[in-house]
């Protein structure tokens, strides 16, 4: 048994590890017998830069943790640097965050269903997906100035205000929003080959998924109702209404549905951030200058729920106009090292859709 | 067949050169009718299945080189031609090289095998439906070398799922074939045709008794073709380029060329079992309307004939093009067992109807 199988090493470049995930397989026929990730080719010395800028010069880099959601990783290191100055942001700004990071949730998730699809062997969803995420990176690109790294949240607010016409280009945006999921749905749910691709395949039991400490959509999708920004709100969670989209299924058509449903429930946190910010005409900033701003002794992790599970950044500050050590905490790197757990004994095939279902990208799992 | 071997020897005959000569080298023009026709309609087939894709999915496709993009595939071609060929270190050289040559010439034969008009058949045996059927298999040896002498080991993964693929899609085909041939009477491609011919028109194509043989075939068809939703050989996500992932260049153009020659070969196949072939789906000509008294009538005829087969074939390659679009690829586990426990007893299920249908029409006798 040992002598048939056959070690294959995957990526690190390789059409279907979104980015530079090396895995060594041990295959016997297309069976897995092992797996083991290999991670660390996109390491860009992300937290070491910070110790070398300043607060306001680490704002631009802070986008790059995770290119696909500029908008959570922006809110988690200026939250925490808000909290370590005392400052209290405007509420305006807190809603106009609120729906930039939804958006982004969106925008997201789409990429994700798009190249998951792409992974199970499907071309059009991708397209599909791309279509409508195309309108989201407008929006963006209209607000920011930027269609992925956007360095738009500053410390104490937002660099710019939403004007009404972007808000109800927003609202029109939510509006045409649930045909476009409709149609995902129409072409992926109830295919009965997507269905037997993912259905029963990559189980992840909720205490492999807590003692892997799997966030996100993956531990939702495990029966696990764990959404921080229901357990711990922060922006303006607080003063919306939504549902925590969650299954029970435990395998990839449940972390599918999961953020299907997501998707409807980001919708829900818009209209409501929309309708606010109409009514509102309160500041957007402190107006705080944020160059060469000392910030007090002392250490704080901020707690954001992004679209691919808990984001949190530590800070430590010495009092001077450098942090002394930042420290991020990314959904997809634990993701990645639950895959050898849930792949075991089943097919080559497998891996790949598997893979594909706990949305993985590189920059995130290596910084 | 007989008029291009008659236009052919009179020719000859008018520069003095003997009859024998025109006998011996008259198969090679077949053959340069058959190459031509093969690169004309990869090249339309490559820009077809780019565009509908594009259409599916809301681009445009290729629209830069040449009128809409009609020049894109002629520059790929040149572009595959002028790059290097490469031996992947520790391949096996002899099997490596002839591998994209096994893959395409049956490819090459069944075009050969296809009758495109009552006269124009290039290989006419009585039993061609069942050559075509075995030569179609073929092409998979080729796969499997290419995998095996490529030294990778996405190539090998690739080449195994393909041979697998083949031995389980290749019987309900067969039995599917077989009712067809119970239907007809006959193995001849031609007198299948023939056998579609009645006072119903249409209503007389093997595609009405044969309903669920025509879903069994076609399915076949596609794992044979190795096209999504059965491109496991070839799946990019997983196996980088399955068996071709070492190829480049020349050799890398032939497994392309041959997919998509079989492509349609395999089309036509489908539109000679089931839809008819060559017949038209007016009933009756329409030259025989139109030029009915003309002297050249029975040449209009023929062309006619290949025109509704192209028709039909197209219509079927649209088809699969348009599977191509939507379904995701299947899992090796549940290929397997789609094909043995879905396809095959139904297929056999199939045949038993047929033969019960053939033996009540024909009053029972046997």
């Amino acid at each position: 048994m040992k002598n048939s199988s056959v070690k294959i090493n995957i990526g690190p470049q390789h059409p279907s590890t979104h980015g530079v995930l090396r895995l060594i397989a041990e295959l016997d026929g297309e069976e897995i017998l092992s797996i083991e990730p290999v991670v660390g080719y996109l390491h860009r010395g992300i937290e070491k830069m910070a110790e070398s800028r300043s607060y306001l010069q680490y704002l631009p880099i802070v986008d790059r943790v995770d290119y696909l959601g500029g908008f959570f990783t922006s809110y988690a290191y200026c939250d925490a640097v808000e909290h370590l100055l005392n400052l209290e942001v405007p509420k305006r700004a807190d809603y106009i965050r609120m729906l930039c990071m939804e958006l982004n949730r969106i925008a997201s998730h789409q990429l994700w269903l798009g190249t998951f699809m792409l992974d199970l062997g499907a071309s059009s969803p991708l397209f599909y997906c791309f279509r409508d995420r195309e309108e989201i990176l407008s929006l963006f690109e209209e607000l920011t100035g930027q269609r992925m790294m956007y360095n738009y949240f500053t410390f104490g607010g937002v660099r710019f205000d939403v004007t009404n016409e972007w808000l109800s280009k927003v609202s029109d945006f939510v509006s045409r929003m649930p045909k476009a999921i409709n149609d995902y749905e129409k072409i992926i749910t109830l295919n009965p080959i997507f269905t037997q691709r993912t259905v029963e395949k990559g189980i992840l039991s909720p205490a492999i998924a807590l003692q892997y400490s799997v966030t996100g959509p993956n531990l939702r999708a495990s029966a696990v109702e764990l959404d921080f920004r229901k357990n711990m709100p922060y922006a303006a969670y607080n003063d919306v209404d939504f549902v925590i989209a969650e299954s029970n299924r435990c395998d990839s058509y449940g972390r599918y549905l999961v953020r299907i449903q997501e998707m409807k429930t980001s919708l829900d946190i818009i209209k409501q951030a929309v309708l606010y910010l109409k009514n509102d005409s309160s500041d957007y900033t402190l107006n705080i200058n944020p160059v060469n701003i000392k910030v007090p002794e002392g250490e704080y992790t901020s707690y954001v729920e992004s679209s691919r599970g808990l984001l949190s950044c530590y800070i430590k500050s010495d009092g001077s106009g450098k942090p002394y050590r930042v420290k991020w905490r990314t959904g997809s790197y634990y993701a990645v090292q639950v895959l050898p757990e849930i792949v075991k004994g089943l097919y080559y095939n497998d891996l790949i859709a598997i893979f594909g279902s706990l949305d993985v990208i590189m920059p995130e799992v290596d910084r | 067949m007989n008029y291009l071997y008659f236009w052919y020897i009179q020719i000859l005959s008018k520069y003095n050169i003997p009859k024998i000569f025109g006998d011996i080298t008259f198969p090679i023009l077949p053959f340069c009718i058959v190459a031509a026709a093969i690169i004309v309609a990869v090249l339309f087939l490559v820009l077809a299945e780019r565009k509908i894709l594009g259409l599916f999915t809301q681009r445009k496709g290729p629209n830069r080189v040449g009128i809409w993009g009609i020049m894109q595939t002629v520059a790929d071609a040149i572009k595959l031609l002028c790059k290097q060929n490469v031996d992947p270190r520790g391949a096996d050289k002899i099997l490596y090289n002839v591998a994209p040559i096994l893959v395409f010439v049956p490819a090459m034969i069944l075009w050969g095998i296809i009758p495109y008009s009552s006269e124009f058949v290039f290989m006419n045996f009585s039993v061609s439906a069942l050559l075509y059927i075995s030569i179609a298999a073929l092409p998979v040896i080729g796969i499997i070398l290419a995998g095996y002498s490529s030294n990778n080991k996405f190539s090998v993964i690739g080449a195994i799922r393909s041979g697998a693929q083949i031995i389980c899609y290749e019987l309900p085909m067969m039995f599917v074939l077989l009712s067809i041939v119970l239907i007809s009477s006959s193995m001849n491609l031609k007198d299948i045709i023939f056998s579609q011919l009645g006072s119903f028109s249409i209503l007389n194509w093997h595609i009405f008794p044969c309903f669920l043989g025509f879903i069994i075939m076609f399915i076949s068809i596609l794992a044979e073709l190795n096209r999504c939703p059965f491109d496991l050989p070839e799946a990019e996500s997983e196996l980088v380029a399955g068996y071709n992932t070492e190829y480049s260049g020349m050799r890398f153009a032939l497994f392309f060329l041959a997919e998509y020659a079989t492509m349609f070969v395999m089309c036509a196949f489908l539109a000679i079992l089931f839809f008819g072939g060559f017949l038209p789906v007016t009933g009756k000509y329409i030259s025989e309307m139109i030029f009915s008294d003309n002297q050249f009538l029975q040449l209009f005829i023929y062309i006619e004939q290949v025109i509704w087969l192209m028709i039909k074939t197209i219509l079927l390659v649209f088809i699969v093009m348009l599977v191509r679009a939507t379904l995701p690829r299947l899992g090796s586990k549940e290929l397997m067992k789609f094909s043995w426990y879905v396809l095959l007893p139904l297929s056999m299920l199939n045949f038993i109807l047929i033969a019960i249908i053939k033996f009540i029409v024909d009053g029972g006798a046997i």
